[in-house]
């Protein structure tokens, strides 16, 4: 029997009784990193990294949490659990699960890239990896993160010479956290949208450092918000709510700006390919690091990702999951609600 | 953010420092991602202040469509790339499909160095060299190309490998063209369009000549730019007292311009593309007509002075050399309705009724099958043209154009004085059974569909339609197209039979080329019937009515 099966409520270790990420309430789940489509409530136990923790406490109120550190172990009827550094969002993770000397690893979302908040990836040695695909085509290679916040704060300071407020579209939890640190370069007027607010209140509370920023409510003035640089979640960009910047420039932060339609598509003034996932070269560093025998590849370009490792010595297959849609789900940002929805792929 | 780049370029963007290739890259950039108008119109002057004579002109030419020769095929860039990348060529179609764009999609694939440093040489250097290299060997291209690539940033890149592909789509109209050229220039944009329309060549014409018209040389086949109608959304009292307006059927046909000059017969589609070669008929024209002419009509199949079916003319187009079976299965005449130029004269700035007089004139010295006068409808009341509306299809029209009696011949496409007032389109309610992701803004996003009717418990094909629903509408197929498909043909994708949409076209005509048996003309999504199911849609039979009534 194999130690993880593919299962219609998720990733399930039957030796261990327990769910990876499921999709549907279950008695046991361990979660790989915060976001909705890979976090769902209903479930009654959760086990996540402590990072993890007050995010899920935020998002799916109150549940019995266990957090744990990196590396720490947690027996589960015999099975061997520990979680490793995804370098996806804060606390993200990537589970190891050892039975009878197997192992198979569970990626979850990650990047290779270390962008200085959410941990450095950690390649774990293992049998079996289940790897994410997001990015899983060779067009996708990112710069590194210092060149796209030297493009950013580039973009804000030409819109402040204009008069011009830069508002940015980011991820509440994860992206927003990495533009907030390129904009506190050139700019110590920062506001920000109520759900990116909450999150950052929590990552506060937790004891995260990060640069000051202002809620937008509705009693902010159109003078203090001129010539501000303003970070708001995709469900606000086209949104009246937008108004009260003008005049602003809108800027898209997310790996499928690296394609010049989807940029034309959303009708912004700039995109700027910033990704909390691993980009193609990443992908296959990470893959190759493992040493596995046996790749299963979800939620992405899982056919083309498979069949090209496949091709070049290492037995993959491809694995349906609900992280995202399917093989091509795409975070077009305009039909990305906010934090509260539960079947968007998340970037 | 775009013009404030060019502003500060100056001072602190390294692109913008020399006049070279990357001054285009960066406008081709600014261009493709800009929402606005105006920042386009500004990213262009910005560059025609810095580029040198022969750079200018390029930009000029390309971005009118007129792209140098293609010296490489897309197939041997896409060979070059996967031996570059060492990628298999599968992976390079599967990413091509994301991207929708051949030279995007190379610009992406290709290694990235860090410190790029080229020597940014002018854009018609690249031009010139690709010209020369049409003859060449591959080995030749591909050196020439691969060099340039591994010197170039991405943008550079991607603009190099579209001078070769052709085709910059990025929203750049020849409207806005003449704009930034005029506010350059400080001439009126009438003159400038006039001037860059036309048979020149960008290789062997100077900034100088086109623009200032020092040329001593004069080019006897250039158009006039044409006079462009809004479509009518109100109805027709709200254009006022029905005396003041002509009303002439509106034709299915190819807007073109027929001038004779210097003894010479040119005619030029609407698209600024000159085609005389393609269309015999016209020539005995050239004796009929006195010299010094220009008329404005539609290029149109008939018979015996009905127009036919543009499906019936599509057989031909864009094939080079006419046969005579062509020519006798799709005569083409020319219906005329305006006369633009007269005894050598610009007439354009003349009233409308008056060109028309002198047209009608000119009509019953001409006497030929070939030149139908297209007519005035006479009309007393604006309700009596509403009835004879209904009569369009009959008649071979796709509704009425209502011009203003005393209105000029403007340039482009201006509200007020010419409106076209079109007929319904005929509707029929289909399925969606495939679908495929889109190009360009589309990338990415299933947005091309077929369509399908029924025929007993079989469904049969007979559209594809790519517009009418709006992105929203988009996204949220597109995820219908990925939860459901059912199998998978290289790009496209059998979707389960679900959706419902109503398709609009503006006429039927029989084809064999389909499996259903009729064309559509213009067919687009107008709604998506969310209310009706599968089993409700029209059936084959349905479709063979209309082409009964309609399409013969």
């Amino acid at each position: 029997m194999p130690l993880i099966n593919f299962t219609d409520k998720g990733l399930y270790c039957p030796q261990g009784d327990f769910y990876i990420d499921p999709w549907k309430p279950v008695n046991k789940a361990i979660i790989t990193h915060a976001h909705s489509d890979h976090a769902r409530f209903g479930s009654s136990y959760y086990l996540c990294h402590h990072h993890t923790k007050p995010i899920l406490k935020l998002r799916l109120g109150d549940n019995h949490y266990q957090g744990v550190e990196w590396n720490e172990a947690v027996y589960m009827n015999g099975v061997k659990v520990t979680l490793h550094p995804a370098g996806h969002i804060i606390g993200s993770s990537q589970i190891r699960v050892e039975y009878n000397d197997e192992v198979w690893v569970v990626s979850g979302d990650y990047k290779t890239e270390n962008d200085g908040i959410s941990g450095q990836f950690e390649a774990v040695k293992c049998h079996v990896f289940i790897t994410e695909s997001t990015f899983g085509l060779p067009i996708y290679n990112w710069k590194a993160q210092e060149q796209i916040y030297a493009d950013i704060q580039q973009w804000i300071q030409s819109n402040q010479a204009e008069q011009k407020s830069s508002v940015l579209i980011a991820y509440s939890l994860g992206k927003a956290q990495r533009v907030l640190q390129a904009a506190s370069k050139v700019s110590n007027n920062i506001y920000v949208h109520g759900a990116i607010w909450n999150t950052q209140q929590v990552l506060l509370e937790n004891g995260w450092d990060f640069p000051i920023v202002k809620r937008i409510t509705p009693e902010t003035t159109k003078e203090e918000l001129k010539n501000c640089v303003v970070i708001a979640p995709p469900s606000a960009d086209a949104s009246p709510w937008m108004k009260r910047f003008n005049p602003y420039s809108v800027g898209i932060c997310s790996g499928w700006m690296q394609v010049r339609g989807n940029a034309r598509r959303n009708n912004v003034d700039a995109g700027f390919a910033l990704s909390d996932h691993a980009d193609w070269k990443g992908l296959l560093d990470a893959v190759k690091a493992t040493g596995a025998e046996k790749v299963f590849v979800t939620h992405g370009f899982q056919a083309a990702f498979s069949r090209y490792l496949n091709e070049n010595g290492i037995a993959a297959d491809e694995v349906k999951t609900a992280y995202g849609n399917d093989e091509e789900a795409v975070e077009t940002t305009n039909d990305m609600s906010d934090i509260d929805t539960t079947h968007q792929p998340i970037d | 953010m775009e013009v404030a780049v060019i502003d500060n370029g100056s001072i602190n963007n390294p692109f913008l420092q020399s006049d070279g290739f990357r001054a285009f890259a960066e406008l081709v950039v600014l261009l493709g991602s800009s929402t606005k108008t105006n920042d386009k119109l500004s990213a262009l002057q910005d560059y025609f202040a810095v580029a040198n004579d022969k750079d200018k002109i390029w930009v000029i030419a390309i971005f009118t469509g007129r792209r140098p020769k293609r010296a490489v095929n897309s197939t041997q860039l896409q060979t070059w790339c996967n031996e570059l990348t060492n990628l298999p060529s599968w992976l390079f179609e599967e990413s091509y499909h994301t991207v929708g764009d051949l030279a995007e999609t190379i610009a992406l694939l290709l290694p990235q160095h860090e410190d790029m440093v080229n020597q940014n040489l002018p854009l018609h250097y690249y031009i010139e060299q690709l010209g020369q290299l049409e003859k060449a060997e591959e080995a030749v291209k591909k050196t020439f190309v691969v060099d340039n690539w591994m010197q170039m940033s991405m943008a550079e890149r991607f603009v190099f490998n579209k001078l070769i592909t052709g085709g910059f789509r990025i929203g750049i109209s020849q409207k806005m063209m003449v704009n930034a050229l005029a506010k350059t220039t400080g001439t009126e944009a009438s003159l400038i369009a006039h001037r860059i329309s036309g048979n020149w060549n960008p290789a062997t014409t100077s900034f100088e000549e086109l623009l200032f018209n020092s040329s001593n040389e004069i080019d006897y086949s250039k158009p006039y730019p044409f006079y462009l109608a809004y479509a009518l959304e109100a109805g027709p009292e709200t254009l006022g007292n029905p005396e003041e307006w002509q009303a002439e059927w509106k034709w299915d046909g190819i807007r073109g311009q027929l001038i004779k000059r210097n003894n010479e017969l040119f005619v030029w589609s609407r698209g600024e593309e000159l085609v005389t070669d393609k269309f015999p008929e016209y020539h005995a024209l050239k004796d009929l007509l006195p010299d010094g002419i220009v008329l404005d009509g539609e290029i149109i199949p008939s018979k015996d002075g009905m127009p036919l079916p543009f499906a019936i003319m599509q057989t031909r187009i864009g094939r080079k050399n006419v046969t005579k079976k062509q020519l006798q299965e799709a005569p083409i005449s020319f219906f005329v309705y305006d006369l633009l130029e007269y005894n050598h004269e610009d007439w354009r700035n003349r009233p409308l009724q008056e060109r028309r007089s002198q047209l009608e004139e000119l009509l019953q010295q001409v006497n030929s099958p070939t030149m139908i006068l297209s007519p005035i409808i006479d009309f007393s009341s604006w309700d009596e043209l509403v009835d004879m509306r209904k009569l369009s299809r009959e008649k071979g029209a796709e509704g009425f154009m209502l011009k203003r009696k005393s209105s000029i011949y403007q340039v482009g496409r201006k509200v007020g004085d010419w409106w076209k007032w079109k007929i319904d389109p005929l509707v029929i309610d289909a399925v969606m059974i495939y679908a495929q992701k889109g190009h360009g803004r589309r990338s990415n996003l299933y947005t091309d569909y077929t369509f399908a009717v029924k025929d007993g418990d079989k469904l049969v094909t007979f559209t594809k339609a790519y517009s009418g629903l709006t992105d929203k509408e988009f996204n949220e197929v597109d995820s219908f197209v990925k939860r459901n498909s059912i199998e998978k043909f290289g790009p496209v994708r059998t979707v389960k039979p679900e959706l419902v949409f109503e398709i609009a076209f503006e006429g039927i005509a029989a084809s064999n080329r389909h499996k259903s048996g009729v064309a559509l003309r213009f067919p687009r999504i107008s709604r998506w019937r969310k209310d009706k199911k599968p089993d409700e849609i029209n059936t084959l039979d349905d479709l063979k009515k209309l082409l009964e009534v309609y399409g013969k």
